[in-house]
């Protein structure tokens, strides 16, 4: 979602500076901030319809039913809807702006094998994630990283508009250098803190879903489970691969680089969490 | 005139504070009243669920009567029960004379391929389930309340209009114990 927002953003701002009309980007950075508004109030059924999950019966899938209702009674949380994608890739997540609309979705993969102990682990994280009101908090991470490419454009202009009142200066020349450095560089580190931040939820809600099912062990051999299946899941999309408990496009080499850009921590990492081997 | 202020400062500050004291303390019993209900819905299926099941282990095992009889006992002495021990000492009653009564059951094959047996135990087993995920988010207000009451200086507002203790539900069987599945092997 930011970086839907950024591009926008820099598109508006690529067609206002070829025009020199600013009214196009502002009219860009309305557009962006109000699809995301939209989807943030309308996440549980884009996610739904986008990753084609269809409702969950008791009678059908009596395992994910119960435990999630028992997860629930126990969180002293509404009762989430439960939705099925029908996918052998072993993944589940969670959406919905509030307990009210909130939605928790596994794949059937995930109900093949999956024992009801690690079943519990993956819903307990799920709805961590509702209690904690992630999916709140990343929308507004996303505007925020958003409105910093905003100011990271208005801080170019400002300095564009300066140098041409006193275009021989040099100390000015360097200001403009800077700015371009930063109005490259900002909204890539902006980017890259929303994703911390999307990495540092996770190990909330791993460890508030220890808490809920007080059994840490179904967790990790879940994740453990999610993390050795190789295989990216048939409908992976950038778009909501952040919602997802395990990396929908696969298990992916522990580099740096990728460990930077990736939405979820490495399924090690969350293990050594989990069963308390890793020092904080 | 000022220490006059100050004073009435103090004293709004003080009448303040006993309000927002009392309403959270209102606030945290209603929540643990609330989790106890839960705790009767729960209880209360399983006691609906109790004579269909008794009901078809008769159709296969009719002179395994002792076996019955406890669970019906165990039945109407938890429906009666009153106070939160109470309820959980009947519950664990129940919850022991039922695994008694599905260990006998497994002595019949016929009885254990039945369709409707089989879904009863599913069922019971889900109550049980249920009835342990309510009696944590039960515990956990009361030991909220509890604490409440107990720290210092919301005692004060405790004991002058009366929120006291609230009784946690314990089973006597450890969490573990209680976590497996009712089943017996021979």
């Amino acid at each position: 979602m930011a970086g839907f927002l950024i591009v926008v953003i820099a598109v508006g701002y690529a067609v206002a500076w070829y025009y020199d009309s600013p009214a196009i980007l502002y009219a860009a950075v309305g557009f962006s901030l109000f699809m995301n508004f939209t989807s943030y109030w309308f996440s549980d059924k884009i996610a739904l319809s986008m990753t084609g999950a269809k409702p969950a019966t008791r009678e059908e899938f009596f395992d994910l039913y119960t435990v999630t209702e028992n997860l629930a009674i126990t969180a002293g949380m509404q009762m989430p809807k439960i939705y099925v994608i029908n996918d052998p890739a072993p993944n589940a997540f969670a959406t919905g702006r509030d307990e009210k609309h909130a939605v928790v979705v596994a794949t059937t993969g995930l109900l093949a094998i999956m024992n009801r102990a690690e079943l519990e682990g993956v819903i307990g994280h799920e709805l961590s994630h509702i209690q904690n009101k992630d999916i709140l908090l990343m929308t507004v991470a996303v505007v925020l990283a958003g409105f910093i490419a905003i100011i990271a454009d208005i801080f170019l202009r400002m300095s564009y508009l300066g140098g041409d009142r006193d275009s021989d200066s040099k100390g000015n020349a360097l200001f403009a250098v800077v700015a371009i450095v930063g109005i490259v560089l900002a909204p890539i580190a902006a980017q890259l803190i929303q994703l911390a931040i999307s990495r540092r939820r996770e190990y909330l809600a791993d460890s508030s879903g220890a808490l809920l099912t007080r059994y840490p062990e179904g967790l990790a051999s879940a994740l453990q489970k999610i993390g050795s299946y190789a295989r990216p899941m048939q409908k992976a999309n950038h778009a909501t691969a952040h919602l997802f408990i395990g990396d929908p496009f696969g298990a992916k080499a522990g580099k740096f680089v990728n460990r930077l850009f990736a939405t979820h921590p490495p399924v090690e990492d969350r293990i050594k969490r989990l069963l308390g081997t890793a020092p904080q | 005139m000022i220490i006059l202020y100050i004073v009435l400062g103090i004293i709004v500050v003080i009448a303040l504070w006993v309000v927002v004291a009392f309403n959270g303390f209102v606030a945290l019993r209603n929540r643990a009243k609330e989790a106890w209900s839960d705790i009767e819905v729960q209880m209360k299926r399983r006691y609906d669920l109790i004579p269909n099941l008794v009901e078809t282990v008769k159709g296969y095992a009719a002179h395994e009567s002792a076996a019955f009889e406890n669970v019906t006992k165990a039945r109407s002495a938890a429906m009666g029960a009153q106070s939160v021990s109470e309820h959980a000492q009947a519950e664990n009653m129940l919850s022991s004379t039922l695994k008694s009564l599905f260990a006998v059951a497994e002595a019949y094959p016929d009885l254990k391929a039945n369709t409707n047996f089989l879904e009863l135990q599913r069922e019971l087993s889900d109550t049980e389930n249920k009835i342990m995920a309510s009696r944590r988010f039960y515990n956990q207000n009361v030991m909220t309340l509890n604490t409440a009451v107990e720290q210092f200086p919301g005692n004060v507002i405790a004991s002058t209009f009366g929120f006291s203790h609230m009784d946690l539900f314990e089973l006597t069987e450890g969490e573990e114990a209680a976590r497996e599945p009712v089943k017996v092997a021979f």
